[in-house]
């Protein structure tokens, strides 16, 4: 019988599963607040400055004050918004962005009581595929977003974010690419395994770049944060949005990060690879993600915004042609060795 | 070219610099190469550590000339004021913030050294413009610029600075720059 669901790899019972579901939701929502505050923490250390040090010690309640003030604010809609469309929006890009976090790999299978647990929400032999077909959808909420608005610069807005999106998921695709012929397989976890004598990073450099670069686009930061472009556009497809459901945008841009930088961890550092014992496989892996959150704190402090002719070249003639050279190669050297 | 400027020596003029063609094979490298220069300086001013002074609780210090709140003086043998009342910074003030009365001084119960004593010594720091006029115009040295700058406050009326308030020491020392520094 040919199954309509995709095959999974390895899972367990469904309270399991459940439960396992809630701690990883829980963890990447503890995470999310914590980051933006360090996210401009470190942006003012680049800077020479402190960054925000007045809320709570360190300034680490800042989060807390943000998410209060947002809260409180007036729920606001232009009378020209098509409701139910205006408010779904941003709960679809925070939806896609979470349901993405179900395949990344934590760690490998560990014996807990009297059976094995995998430390990942669930182990698709279609990883790849989940990943992007997410990332497809959270254009729906963009585009919605800015359509439903019903203001001219929304959508002009969302137009633009959606040209960048779609240009830079062939790039972001086809630089995957390379690790995925050489590990044989879409599973996140089997790729991860198969990274056991060296992390891709080593053969896989420029499709390393690639993705970075192509991940920078597709989470519309800096220096490709045109869709928001906070110094000379208002906010883009954001433009209408005020309060927590602003706030709900700006969640997503961050767990997309969050993202982007655990698949690239997967693809690239060897995911939960490190030395210790099996269980400290999620702390390597956090390790990684972190690391990589930084170099898109640290791309943000140092390069300009591009220009939108730029970002459209930079993506169809040279990342486009860069990364089918690299799958090119890659397909030629693993069918010789 | 040389003739064209005949006013120019040979070596005096530069060249104009023009960046490298962007775009190409050779601009993507160029972009890399730059990219990494960027990160490194970024990366450097982290290292560095912040610039930033934490005002209310650290503060800038003052040059010594640095024109602050008026203080007023006194001898410090006879603790006389030196204010004599001539009302010659009032005269000499250009936004006309200074309001001077003045009195004779009574021999029993001196108030000054001079023969008269100013009974009366406002100035309105709402309408000054700290340009120091009256610390020239002053002949005893009796009225200077002080150095404190933190003067906010929430009503125009608490802005009027009377004589005991421009006399008395302020409460906290304004930090004062050593010389050379």
């Amino acid at each position: 019988m040919v199954s309509l669901l995709a095959e999974v790899g390895f899972a367990e019972t469904t309270w399991v599963l459940v439960v396992k579901s809630v701690i990883i939701f829980a963890l990447v929502f503890a995470i999310v607040p914590v980051l933006t505050v360090v996210e401009r923490k470190v942006l003012g250390r680049f800077q020479a400055r402190y960054g925000p040090n007045r809320v709570g010690p360190m300034g680490l309640a800042q989060p807390l004050a943000d998410a209060i003030k947002l809260v409180g604010k007036e729920q606001y809609k232009p009378d020209n918004a098509t409701g139910f469309l205006w408010a779904v929006a941003p709960a679809i890009v925070v939806f896609t962005g979470v349901a993405t976090l179900a395949i990344l790999p934590w760690g490998n299978t560990q014996e807990v009581g009297n059976g094995d647990v995998g430390l990942y929400g669930i182990d698709v032999s279609i990883g790849v595929l989940y990943f992007f077909a997410f990332s497809s959808i959270a254009f729906y909420g963009l585009l919605l977003g800015g359509w439903a608005s019903g203001s001219k610069y929304s959508f002009l807005g969302a137009m633009r974010s959606a040209a960048q999106l779609i240009s830079y998921e062939i790039s972001m695709g086809l630089a995957l690419l390379g690790g995925v012929m050489m590990a044989g397989s879409l599973s996140l976890t089997e790729i991860v395994e198969a990274q056991g004598d060296i992390w891709y990073i080593v053969p896989q450099f420029v499709g390393f770049l690639c993705f970075m670069v192509a991940g920078f686009a597709e989470t519309s930061r800096a220096p490709f944060d045109l869709p928001e472009a906070d110094a000379e556009l208002v906010a883009g497809y954001q433009t209408e949005y005020g309060g927590m459901r602003w706030g709900t945008f700006m969640m997503a841009e961050y767990i997309e990060m969050f993202v982007v930088s655990g698949i690239a961890a997967t693809f690239f550092l060897g995911g939960w690879m490190g030395p210790g014992p099996g269980f400290l496989d999620p702390v390597w892996m956090l390790t990684k993600i972190l690391a990589l959150m930084f170099v898109f704190f640290w791309i943000r402090a140092t390069l300009p915004r591009v220009r939108y002719d730029q970002l459209m070249s930079l993506g169809w003639k040279i990342l486009l042609p860069l990364t089918t050279l690299n799958v090119l190669v890659t397909a030629v050297l693993v069918v010789v060795t | 070219m040389s003739e064209e400027f005949p006013y120019l020596p040979d070596d005096s003029y530069a060249v104009v610099q023009r960046g490298p063609e962007p775009g190409g094979p050779k601009g993507a490298y160029r972009v890399f190469g730059e990219t990494l220069r960027g990160l490194k300086t970024t990366m450097a001013r982290m290292v560095e550590g912040p610039k930033t002074v934490q005002y209310p609780e650290e503060k800038t210090a003052v040059y010594p000339r640095f024109r602050g709140r008026h203080k007023l003086h006194r001898f410090e043998d006879t603790e006389l004021e030196k204010c004599v009342g001539c009302s010659l910074c009032a005269a000499a003030c250009p936004a006309d913030c200074i309001r001077v009365v003045a009195a004779e001084n009574d021999p029993a119960d001196r108030v000054s050294a001079g023969e008269r004593y100013a009974s009366v010594y406002e100035i309105n720091l709402a309408r000054c413009i700290f340009c120091g006029y009256c610390e020239v115009a002053c002949p005893f040295d009796a009225i200077t610029m002080g150095h404190d700058y933190e003067m906010a406050d929430y009503n125009r009326g608490d802005l009027i600075f009377t004589k005991e308030m421009l006399l008395a020491e302020p409460l906290e020392r304004t930090p004062l720059r050593s010389e050379g520094e």
